[in-house]
């Protein structure tokens, strides 16, 4: 599948977003974070930038992108639909957490609610996010059980690294939140190893015989393109990644986003203030990068069934 | 509405494509775009028309096949557009409604005034059916022309899809699989008339009939019928002694 920048750039920016909005949300309602005001600004700020700049560019994808409020009707079938709807309702008990905590000091009683339903409402937009994906049956690197779970913990994983990175810089850094920032680093890791393990290990569903249904007469091969030139299908589906460069940019994306954060999230938990914050720092670039690359192998390494028609493999 | 109709009515109108007969002339997909282009998805662009990359709006597409090896091997032409699937996911993973199956009779169709241009259903469907209008921003697909198998204005014998009615070699019919005395229903009966993709689980309504098996003799070359020159005479059977040397 065509690796989209306006697509890669949503899920992961608003990914992040919605992690550390959750993570917010949970702590200072629990009384982890103080109710300082810059730091709500700066927090909450950074999370909300980080959802909205995505779901905007997500929304310049769209060939008619005036019509985007439309998206949101057919939320009884759609998980497109369902993801629009719950993105703007999570923007509700958001927008009344970050006033609470910026304009009236307050991350309790009813604001800390706010915060945990926002938490709530967070986790189950990124859960919608990853069911648009999974629910593509002509996509098998998509269509299986690892893809919801890779993309709520890297949410969750790159929003604690965000949060480790703020809460060192205010000084109001508590030990769950860099120990916690540590476990998501690895069980991102293990859900990302076992999700490229699984997609290398699975045979095509479907070949060229079932899809023509002339299988039974002998081995299908493609003679002739119905055209000398790409039509639209094939470049949205029909990109392809040699496998010698998709194997490298696993590496990449492994050493960017997983060992890397993993030993600097380690030296944050571990570490005094000022090295604490240079070592966030440094987690977040490398993870943001990683994640980028993360994502955008979700899509190279992804093949579609439609694709069989003009003699490529699904 | 993007939900399937719970009630579907009397008809599930398709096509039969026959994979025996098709000569791979590329004229009905050249016929759709002549008549769609004017029709309810009008127009079907095209971008760098005249020049190198050129691309556009085409809802039928001829793919052409070689099965089989040696002897035993053909050359299969494979028209392809939409199936009209009765479990159309395109349709259940559009957000906005403009992807809806008809309850009557089964078409999926594109309201292109609803559309946003997401291309999420090109991704949901298998069989590559979707067409993305990259001038006017929306997605289109084969309407099995339904503003010519129920316009009045034309005779009866012309309400057909487009496709079907310039077919040169009759290789697509058309008509309602729900009937079991119709044209399609029994060339698919009795033909064996093929789903594409069934492992998916779709339920494409459009049937494709498979070669028949081919007439040539297999095996060695050496069994074919040799030229009769047994009756020749001498003479003859000389002079091809001595042209064979």
């Amino acid at each position: 599948m065509h690796p989209a920048y306006s697509v890669i750039f949503f899920t992961t920016a608003s990914g992040a977003g919605y992690g550390l909005l959750a993570l917010l949300g949970i702590f200072a309602a629990s009384g982890l974070l103080p109710a300082d005001r810059w730091l709500g600004v700066v927090g909450v700020g950074l999370a909300m930038t980080l959802i909205a700049g995505g779901l905007l560019s997500s929304v310049g994808h769209l060939g008619r992108p005036e019509r985007f409020l439309g998206a949101m009707r057919q939320w009884r079938s759609s998980w497109l639909a369902r993801e629009g709807v719950l993105a703007i309702l999570t923007f509700i008990p958001a927008g009344l957490f970050g006033i609470g905590w910026v304009f009236l000091n307050s991350t309790q009683g009813f604001f800390g609610w706010m915060g945990a339903l926002a938490a709530v409402l967070a986790g189950i937009t990124v859960w919608c996010t990853s069911m648009i994906y999974a629910s593509l049956k002509p996509i098998q690197q998509w269509h299986n059980v690892f893809v919801t779970p890779s993309y709520l913990v890297l949410g969750l994983m790159t929003g604690a690294l965000l949060l480790v990175l703020v809460t060192r810089a205010f000084g109001v850094y508590q030990g769950a939140f860099g120990w916690l920032a540590v476990l998501a680093v690895v069980a991102g890791w293990a859900v990302k190893t076992a999700y490229w393990r699984h997609i290398d290990g699975t045979r095509p569903r479907s070949t060229l015989g079932t899809a023509t249904g002339l299988g039974r007469l002998g081995t299908v091969r493609l003679l002739e393109m119905p055209h000398t030139e790409e039509n639209f299908l094939m470049k949205e589906m029909g990109f392809r990644i040699a496998r010698d460069h998709a194997t490298k940019l696993r590496r990449v994306a492994g050493l960017a986003l997983f060992a890397v954060p993993f030993v600097l999230a380690l030296a944050a938990a571990l570490g005094g203030p000022v090295v604490g914050t240079l070592a966030a720092a440094g987690a977040v670039l490398s993870a943001g990068l990683g994640v980028v690359v993360e994502r955008w192998l979700f899509f190279a390494e992804a093949r579609h069934t439609s694709m069989l028609y003009y003699g490529m493999a699904a | 509405m993007t939900s399937l109709p719970e009630n579907r009515g009397p008809k599930r109108l398709g096509l039969v494509i026959d994979l025996d007969t098709c000569v791979g002339c590329h004229a009905c997909a050249t016929n759709c775009k002549e008549w769609n282009t004017s029709g309810h998805s009008a127009p079907l662009t095209d971008v760098n028309a005249y020049q190198a990359e050129q691309r556009g709006v085409w809802f039928n597409r001829v793919h052409t096949f070689e099965v089989g090896d040696q002897e035993g091997g053909r050359t299969v032409h494979f028209p392809k557009n939409c199936m009209h699937c009765e479990f159309p996911d395109c349709v259940t993973v559009c957000p906005t409604g403009a992807s809806y199956k008809r309850a009557e009779d089964g078409i999926v169709l594109v309201d292109h005034d609803k559309c946003i241009g997401c291309k999420l259903c090109s991704w949901a469907c298998p069989y590559g059916a979707r067409e993305f209008d990259e001038v006017e921003g929306v997605m289109k697909k084969c309407t099995l022309c339904i503003d010519k198998i129920y316009n009045k204005n034309l005779a009866e014998a012309d309400r057909v899809p487009a496709c079907v009615a310039t077919c040169p070699s009759k290789a697509r019919h058309f008509g309602d699989f729900n009937d079991p005395n119709s044209n399609v229903s029994r060339l698919t009966a009795e033909r064996g008339g093929m789903e594409l993709l069934p492992e998916l689980g779709y339920q494409p309504t459009s049937r494709y009939l498979p070669p028949r098996p081919g007439k040539r003799p297999q095996g060695d070359a050496a069994a074919l019928p040799k030229a009769a020159n047994g009756t020749a005479g001498r003479f003859l059977r000389w002079v091809d002694q001595m042209l064979s040397r």
